[in-house]
Formats: C-alpha cells, structure tokens, sequence
C-alpha cells in the first residue's frame, strides 16, 4: 500500500468506510438473495411451482363425466351439453377426489336457472330468457324443463 | 487489507458472471418443476384469451367460480375477474352507463326496459396477461414477472405492497389482498392450465364467452377465433400487447 | 368496506375503488423535495459564490439532512410489506423507476449529503472533539473517523473536495428529485401524470419549496437564538425563491393550457374532477394562494422600497404559503391522480383516517420529525460559527 501524506489520512479512512459498506452490501447480497433469482428473468424462479401448486376446487367436466356416463348420455344432443357440469353444481374438485366423502347438494333449479335465463335487454337476443311471471307463474322451471336436457320436445 | 479487496472484488466479478450465465443455461432445464406439474414444457405453451362480447350474458358464473377457485376475497372490492355492463344510449358511444354490482358477483339487478334505443351487453374483464406488462415494468423487486409461458403472475413471498404495479395496470386488475397485504390478480389459473386443466371461468361459463388460448398449440380453436371474427383489445393506443382478444368490442367499452 | 361504495359517483373498475396511495405518498415527494431545494440553495453558495447567502449554508445541509433521513419512514410505513423492503436494494429492477430510486437516494445520502457535510464540519468536529468530554468526546471522536488532523493542508484538500462534491451534488439533487417526478410521470396508465413535463415540474416546485423552508427556519432560529437576521441574506434568497417561483408557476400553466387545448379522452373526466373534488385543493390552495399570491408578495418586494420589517413579515408569509401549496401540489398529483377511473366515468372519494397506520395522525408526526431531527443536528453541529453574533 502507498504511503498516504498525513494530511489526506481522514479522506483514506472515509474512503475505506464506504468500501467496507460496499462489501458488506455485496455479502449480504450472496447470503439473501433468493438461490433461483433470475435464472428465468427478473423473478425467482419458485414462484412458477408456488403459482402452480395452488389447490384445485373446480375438478373440470372430464372428471365428472368419466364418473357419470348417464348424465352424458342425457345431455347428447341438448345445448347444455356444452355446459361444464360444476357451472350449476358448483366447485366438485373434492367431490372427484373422494365421491363417498362430498356428495354433492342437488342445486335449487330455480335460482340456478334464471341465473342464466332470466330476461334483460343486455343478453343476446339468440339467448334463450324468460320472465318468469309470464312464463310460467310460480312453477319451478324444472316442472316442464329436465336440467340436462332443456328442451322441450 | 489489500489481499481481502481483491478477493472481494473477484467474488463479485465470478458472482455477476455466474449469474447472467445462469440466466441462459438454465432456461433449457428449467421446463418446469416436475413436483408442481408433471410433463409441463414451459417453451411449448404461450397463454392467450378469447372473450366473446355477443355470446356472454351476465350469469356471473365466472365471477363466482374465480373466488371459489382462487380463495379471493368475498369482501367487496376485490376482483381477480368481473363483468361490465354497457347501456349505450342512442348510440352514444362517448357517454356509456356502465356498472359492475359487486363485479357482477350476484348477477345483474333488471334495470334497463328494451325497445327504448339502446344497445346493452355485458363485457367480462380479467389480466390481459400482456405481453409487454407495464406492471412487471414497474415492480421494484421482481415480485410480479413475465412467466415463459405468457402468463403474468405474483410471487406472494416476495412482493413488497408497494402498490406501484396497482397504479401501473390501465386496466384496474390488480388487487392488495388485504389478509397479507401484497398484491393479487389474475394468474389465469396458471395451477390448472399447467395441469391440462381450463381456467375456473372458462370451466363454468356456460355460452363460451370465455375460453382460454394457447397460442403456440396449432390445433387450439383460438385461432381459428381470431381469424374469424374483428378482434380488439382493450386500450390498444397503451400497446401493452394484450393478449385477452375480444370479439364484438363495442366503442363505448372502456 | 361497504362505506366506500357510496363515496363512488359514476363507474370505477372495481378494483379502483380504493386507493392505493395514501397521504404518506403524498409526504414522500414533499420531504425529498425539501431536500433537494434546501441542497440546492447551499450550492448557491458552495458552486455560484452566492456570498450573500453564507449564513444559510450550513443550516440549509443540515436541514436537507434532516429531512432527508425521515423521508423513508412514510415509504416504510405504507409498504404492506416493510419488512421485505431491503429487496429493493439487493434484487432491484431495473426498469423500475422505484427500484432505481433507492439508488439514487442512497448516493445522495451518502455520496453526496454526508461526506459535503462531513467534510464542511470536519474542522470543528475535531474541535468540539478535543474540547468535549465522556460519550459526547467519543462521538465526535467517531464522527472525524479519529482523524486530530486541522493543518491548514488538510483543510485546503477537504475544501476542493468538499467543492467537487457539491458541483457532483447539484445533478445528484436534481436526480433525486427528478425522479420522483418520474415515476410518476412515466405511467401511462394515468393521464393525470403522465406527462413528460413530471420531473421538471416536480423538481421546479422541489426547488421552491426547499428554499422557502431554509428561509423560514433561518428566521425562526434567528429570532429564538435572539441574533439579527441578516437582511442581504434574506433579500437574496427571497429573490432566488421569486425567480424559481415564476419558472415554477410558468410550468404548471404549460401543462394546463397543453392538456386544455389538446383535450384528450381523459380531458373531460380530468377537468370535472378539478372543478369538483379538487377545487379547494387545486385550485383555492396550490394556485391562487400557494402560487400567485407568494408570487405576488415577493414580487412587490422587489418593486416597491419596503421597511425590514415589513420585508420579514412578507418573506414568512410568503414562505408559509409557499409551503403548503406546494404540499398541496403534491396531494393533487398523488390523491388526484386516483381519485377519478381510468374508465373515465367516475370518481372515488379518499378517506383519510386519523389513528391508522396511513392515516392523518402519522402523517402529522412525520411531518414534524424533521424538525426534531435537525433540532438535535444543530445541537451537535451548531451551523452558526460563521454568523454575525447578536447586536
């Protein structure tokens, strides 16, 4: 090391403070930062399996279906068959896992129906919708209409 | 003291050197973890939406099943998804009524009559999941990114809650998760779609308004969708590269 | 939750509703502009040889010091997440404005702020240090890096550096607060900020605010330590905040009459708000009388002979008002700027809360830290040496 004139001792010592902030910086650096940070990009990498790792609720109508062929069978031909089964049951994840163990409740037909069918101007004209008053009074929709195959004959 | 500074300096000449390394080696063994997802290539897939403006019709199934699927928040107001309604009073494009009851969570309250001249649809909103986010632009610490496979998520163990990425979305999609208090949103249901699966909204809308996309698949009918129909997405003068397309985007839609 | 609803007119994306930016962001920019004027107000001395406003100089550091060391303490307070924020340090984005900044603000801090300081004082540290005794000799001792050297070589040595280091800070202060200004104005997703004119616009209004609060607190002291105010001083740095004043004001109007005239999709929704929510804010308090009228009284300072007295009365009403319209511009960018949807077709309203963590109750306290921070820093760096004593 140089020898520094005595009068500029004051400005090394400072000098070697900031460079000892600096360095302990750079360790702190090789200790917290994550190990997969920024193998992918600007991201570590975990955070793709922890988004993946997540709980399914909804099981998805290939589960369902490979259970309850008559219910698929049902549904041939009817304009509900394009509809995913736990769009009116509900999440069935559980259910699929364990059939025994969650039995599903069987859903209140009128409320599930006009969810969908009940009449607005905002809807599609191509979509079929009903007032209910007109259309059928204080009747549940399923008294005429089965659930998985609407349509009237 | 000289000794230990040079010994510093060349550990962190091997660390960036290493590090930027890393970044292009790993990619081709990073396809995916298999404990999280089995057989998933992160490079065969690139997420895409396809919303179909005259086919939805305000059930608010998808609002509903994003909650279940994704244990959002019930409070209101916090979406990852909801839905819009448009009454366009005499093709008054400049001064729509919009309105979003609780995101369209419990549906739509009847409010408008028909044959009075106006047009009325519903228009679902999620993440357009773009391609040039200015959201992953504007996090400090790399808490929100870019995945891969084009899907922008959040990295809850990191994110600071800074909110900047929030103020950055033209879209209003994000969210601070009040029980940990980082930041939410869309992650276009990355533990399904990685799984084979469809997305939560995709899975319970019943009319196809929603369907998910992967773009790099040649066989998926989001093509064809694209190539069919006069495709829009939202604020494109931002060019964000938003990659939720909708058919049937009426001007008055914000 | 539910209260929020009501507070909402017209249509917000859900997500909007609330905001996400709370007074304490308002805070951020206000402190480090205070900084980044009172710097540049000691440079005039240090780089330009302003003489006659020497009396400030050590006092406008240590106050750019002061405030400068609270000015985390909002950032900390609002993240969701405090404890994370060292990651902004160790994994920093660089396409983040943010990110960037906690560069920015450390250089300035230490690069620039303590070693300028440091270095202005380091003679009678050494002093103080010989002549203290117990902690108080220790501290001293530490703070000249138990360095007992004052030859007149050394001194002239720290005062080149010294010099090299304000002429280096001068960019670093406008860095510093330019970029707050910058993220905001680099959003694109918000037409009330994004506007290039952001920086410039910020750091002009940095500028003044920063020159006000050194002039007020040179006053203050002045008057409580019984000594007399050097009027040359006074009337200089009142000249300096006139001129900034008027950039400042010319600013603004620029980017009002831009976004008047270019009326753009978001000009409708932006000019309800102003004439609404922000009409007291805007208009009442940063314009007519945070701008003009501070303009106005300084002007008629420098147009018509006036007594001392009436000078000082005028400076610090002036001063006062400078420095809440400049807080009040800050409110306007940051709660303006989320009080309207980006849908255009409605607004939210901001509750502020009183004993919350982001509410008016904090804000208040760290607003007047500062002044406890740099009642300690005069103590153990007295910046009066060089003054005329009292008369």
């Amino acid at each position: 090391m140089p020898k520094f004139p005595k009068d500029t001792a004051h400005l090394v010592r400072m000098a070697a403070l900031f460079l000892a902030g600096l360095a302990l910086f750079l360790i702190a650096r090789v200790l917290l930062v994550p190990k997969d940070f920024h193998e992918l990009g600007h991201f570590r990498t975990g955070a793709l399996a922890d988004n993946m790792a997540r709980p399914i609720a909804f099981a998805g109508r290939e589960a369902c279906e490979s259970c309850h062929p008559d219910i698929v069978d049902e549904r041939k031909g009817s304009r509900h068959a394009a509809i995913g089964c736990e769009a009116c049951h509900g999440a069935l994840a559980k259910h699929a896992d364990d059939p025994s163990r969650l039995k599903p409740v069987r859903p209140d037909a009128q409320k599930v129906c006009l969810t969908c069918h009940l009449e607005d101007v905002a809807k599609p004209k191509t979509f079929k919708q009903v007032n209910p008053q007109e259309h059928m009074g204080s009747a549940p929709c399923n008294a005429c209409h089965k659930p998985h195959h609407p349509e009237m004959a | 003291m000289g000794i230990d500074r040079r010994e510093f300096l060349a550990k962190t000449g091997k660390f960036i050197l290493l590090t930027s390394a890393a970044a292009v080696a790993w990619d081709f063994l990073r396809a995916g973890r298999p404990e999280a997802a089995p057989n998933y290539k992160l490079q065969s897939h690139w997420w895409a939406f396809a919303i179909d403006i005259e086919k939805c019709i305000g059930c608010g199934n998808c609002v509903r099943a994003c909650k279940t699927e994704n244990d959002v928040p019930l409070e209101p107001y916090y979406f990852r998804t909801w839905v819009e309604r448009y009454h366009v009073p005499n093709g008054n494009i400049e001064h729509p009524e919009v309105d979003s009851p609780n995101g369209g969570y419990d549906g739509f309250p009847v409010r408008y009559t028909p044959g009075d001249g106006s047009k009325n649809f519903f228009v679902p909103k999620l993440c357009n999941h773009c391609a040039h986010s200015p959201c992953t632009q504007v996090c400090p610490v790399g808490a929100t990114f870019d995945s891969p496979d084009g899907v922008v998520l959040v990295d809850k163990t990191y994110c600071l809650g800074c909110r900047y990425c929030v103020q950055a979305c033209p879209y209003g999609c994000r969210f601070i998760d009040p029980r940990t208090m980082t930041v939410d949103k869309c992650s276009l249901c990355y533990h399904r779609i990685t799984k084979g699966l469809t997305t939560a909204c995709c899975e319970t809308c019943p009319t196809g308004a929603r369907a998910l996309g992967d773009l790099k698949n040649p066989k998926d009918p989001i093509h064809e969708f694209l190539r069919t129909h006069k495709i829009q997405v939202l604020k494109p003068q931002l060019a964000t590269g938003a990659k939720a397309y909708y058919n049937g985007l009426d001007g008055s839609v914000r | 939750m539910e209260s929020l609803i009501h507070g909402v007119e017209g249509f917000m994306y859900p997500n909007e509703i609330e905001l996400q930016w709370s007074i304490l962001i308002v805070l951020y920019p206000y402190l480090t502009g205070l900084v980044a004027g009172a710097f540049i107000l000691a440079s005039l001395e240090r780089v330009f040889n302003v003489e006659a406003v020497r009396p400030t100089y050590r006092l406008a550091l240590l106050t750019a010091l002061a405030f400068l060391l609270v000015a985390p303490l909002p950032l900390q307070l609002h993240l969701g997440r405090p404890e994370r924020s060292f990651e902004m340090y160790l994994t920093p984005h660089t396409t983040s404005a943010m990110a960037m900044f906690g560069f920015v603000y450390l250089w300035y801090l230490m690069a620039v702020l303590i070693l300028e300081i440091w270095l202005d004082y380091r003679k009678d540290i050494v002093l103080m240090a010989r002549q203290s005794t117990g902690y108080l000799r220790q501290l001293y001792r530490a703070m000249a890096l138990w360095s007992d050297n004052i030859s007149e070589r050394s001194l002239e040595i720290d005062d080149k550096v010294g010099r090299f280091i304000t002429i280096v800070g001068i960019p670093s202060a406008f860095l510093l607060h330019g970029y707050v200004g910058f993220i905001f104005g680099s959003v694109k997703a918000n037409p009330w900020w994004s506007t290039t004119l952001m920086p410039v616009v910020f750091l002009f209004s940095a500028m003044v605010s920063g020159i006000a609060l050194v002039m007020l607190v040179y006053m203050v002291a002045s008057w409580k330590r019984g000594t007399l105010m050097d009027m040359r001083c006074l009337d200089t740095i009142a000249r300096y905040l006139l001129y900034t004043f008027i950039i400042d004001f010319a600013l603004e109007m620029l980017d009002l009459v831009h976004r008047i005239y270019e009326a753009d999709e978001s000009f409708k929704s932006l000019d309800f708000m102003v004439h609404t929510q922000l009409y007291v804010p805007h208009i009442l308090i940063q314009i007519v009388f945070g701008t003009v009228l501070p303009i106005a009284l300084l002007g008629l300072v420098q147009l018509v002979r006036l007594s001392e007295r009436l000078r000082k009365g005028l400076y610090v009403t002036a001063g006062v008002l400078t420095l809440i319209g400049i807080f009040a511009m800050r409110w306007n960018v940051v709660i303006g700027g989320q009080l309207f949807s980006k849908s255009f077709l409605g607004y939210t309203t901001y509750k502020l809360e009183f004993a919350t963590r982001e509410g008016l109750l904090p804000a208040i306290i760290i607003l007047l830290l500062p002044f406890l921070v740099l009642w300690i820093l005069v103590r153990l760096l007295p910046p009066w040496e060089r003054e005329e004593p009292a008369g």
